[in-house]
């Protein structure tokens, strides 16, 4: 209950800071137009290439660009923790009595509802260019979302309270997450891809969240890549908690 | 454990803490023991990096200790820190406050933190904007705020529970001369309110001017504690500051063995002489440099300082340290 409730509090001081900042706000809702609008519609012509799965340019471009959303959506949050640390905000709230997993939930929930309103205005722009998905298929999808949110900024935060540095932060979180796209078949499907890169795409986890939401995009909600793909995030997310309210809690120099 | 001060606000028994770099082993607190009793201003006073920093933050549970023991507000630190946190309230060196948010709203959030409802919180939130006298700017951003309604929100922010007990580091550091002022105001107010207020500084006035009792830290080594009184009565009798027209080590030299010499050293090129009494000594002085031919150019005699103190018993000035 106190857990709930400190989660909640975090969560509304940093939903605050976000819609008191109408730049982030601006940000948010333009940058999934970008996606669609500047990237989108390269993708027409290839549809007709060997190779590409069937369903529609749109249909199995758009799961990718949600996930690669959810991806670079939380990849950057460290940053705003790194200068939080510097004047002190960290400090003044770890002496108090709340919950050091709420202090890193309440600020990844709100990253994760930003991701998930980008999420929501993309897949609404997408439908008038051919996108075709019921309603359950979006909520299964943006859980899925979620989830990567989550684990991203989770692991996002752990990195930040662990390097302290912007200088140290930004390399870390770039050089990783850039092999992680690439190989999950987000830009372009792994059918593509030649065997030696589908055997490394294999060990990585996002390539099972693309999967999903590829499956749940072409219709196929029963279909086990999408247990799968939400198994696995979920429970590597419960990993990143437990690191990143770890990382909360420890004390550093 | 030792039977201690019944009436502590801290009592600690050598706490450590190393800190471990790719290169090096640092033990940045060595071994301190101290009390703290409830209800008095006490003062750790000592230079950059001598550990008063660490220590602080092992007592307010930021920063577990490398060994040792401590009671805090009346709970065990290592076992109870929970408790520890809802008892005390803790002012960071770099504030705490966040530039992009609202002092009010700053000040309620932190409320809630500590489980109070959203009425009590903004009740509480509003009593400390008028005493700490923040109404002009407590409905703006922090970034608008002045160094000295800056350093008063975020101690409002370590108040907002009432705590037994109030950490301050370098509460002063940065501040104009009338911010600092306030500052002392302030701790003096919490003093009269029943808080026992822990603070550091590494200003000989602020500790003189504002503690009951001082510990000196030098190394991660408690070197000396007591009243400001006890401390500068320690080093006995007065202190002569003089400077010669030529060699100031020849000055020394033909002092330092004089039966009226405590102790002499030299200190920014000056000859410093402990003496027993000032009065007697000073003619004796005047005499003893004439006969060996140096040209006295001024000389002044004064009452221990707290810096006395430290250069007593660390063999560092205290101001040299933190220059």
């Amino acid at each position: 209950m106190k857990l709930l409730r400190d989660i909640w509090l975090v969560f509304g001081r940093y939903f605050w800071i976000f819609t008191h900042n109408p730049a982030w706000v601006v940000i948010g809702v333009v940058q999934p137009l970008l996606y669609l609008f500047l990237f989108a519609p390269l993708l027409k012509p290839l549809a007709a290439t060997r190779g590409f799965p069937s369903g529609g340019a749109y249909n199995v471009f758009v799961p990718g660009l949600l996930v690669q959303l959810g991806l670079f959506g939380a990849a950057g949050v460290g940053f705003s923790l790194i200068s939080e640390l510097r004047i002190g905000v960290i400090e003044r709230l770890r002496v108090t009595p709340v919950s050091r997993v709420a202090l890193l939930l309440g600020r990844a929930l709100r990253d994760v509802l930003t991701i998930l309103l980008q999420s929501l205005i993309l897949i609404l722009l997408a439908l008038p260019f051919g996108l075709s998905i019921n309603v359950i298929g979006v909520v299964v999808v943006l859980a899925l979302i979620a989830l990567i949110g989550l684990l991203t900024a989770s692991v996002a935060y752990a990195v930040a309270l662990w390097t302290r540095s912007e200088n140290s932060y930004a390399p870390i979180i770039f050089t990783s997450t850039l092999p992680i796209l690439l190989l999950s078949g987000v830009l372009l499907p792994m059918g593509l891809a030649p065997s030696w890169l589908r055997n490394i795409a294999l060990v990585n986890p996002l390539s099972y969240a693309v999967d999903a939401a590829r499956a749940v995009f072409l219709g196929h909600l029963g279909d086990p890549s999408v247990v799968k793909g939400v198994v696995i995030m979920g429970v590597l997310c419960l990993i990143s908690i437990v690191l990143g309210a770890r990382a909360f809690g420890r004390a550093v120099a | 454990m030792a039977v201690g001060v019944v009436d502590a606000a801290i009592e600690t028994h050598g706490l450590r803490r190393v800190f471990k770099t790719r290169k090096q082993v640092v033990e940045a607190v060595a071994g301190v023991d101290l009390t703290v009793r409830t209800g008095e201003i006490f003062g750790f006073l000592g230079p950059n990096g001598a550990g008063k920093t660490t220590t602080l933050r092992m007592l307010a549970t930021l920063l577990p200790p490398t060994g040792g023991k401590a009671t805090v507000a009346g709970c065990d630190l290592l076992t109870q820190p929970d408790q520890v946190r809802k008892r005390i309230g803790y002012v960071s060196q770099a504030g705490g406050s966040d530039y992009e948010v609202v002092g009010r709203f700053e000040l309620t959030f932190q409320g809630r933190l500590y489980g109070m409802t959203r009425e009590a919180a903004s009740k509480r939130a509003a009593e400390l904007i008028e005493m700490l006298e923040l109404e002009v700017c407590a409905d703006r951003t922090v970034k608008t705020y002045s160094g000295g309604q800056k350093r008063r929100l975020d101690i409002g922010l370590g108040l907002v529970h009432d705590p037994k007990l109030l950490f301050l580091d370098e509460p002063t550091t940065g501040l104009d001369p009338q911010s600092r002022a306030r500052v002392w105001d302030e701790v003096r107010r919490m003093h009269d309110r029943g808080t026992t207020v822990f603070l550091t500084t590494h200003y000989l006035d602020e500790a003189d001017a504002l503690c009951d009792r001082i510990a000196i830290i030098d190394y991660g080594k408690i070197v000396a504690e007591g009243t400001p009184e006890e401390l500068k009565r320690a080093v006995a009798g007065d202190v002569v500051t003089l400077t010669v027209a030529g060699s100031s080590q020849a000055a020394l030299d033909s002092l330092t063995d004089q039966p009226y010499v405590r102790e002499a050293s030299i200190e920014d090129g000056s000859v410093r002489l402990y003496v027993d009494r000032g009065e007697v000594a000073m003619p004796a002085i005047l005499r003893q440099l004439d006969a060996a031919g140096l040209q006295l150019l001024t000389i002044g005699l004064h009452r221990p300082s707290l810096d006395d103190v430290f250069l007593r018993q660390t063999g560092r000035s205290l101001r040299e340290v933190a220059a």
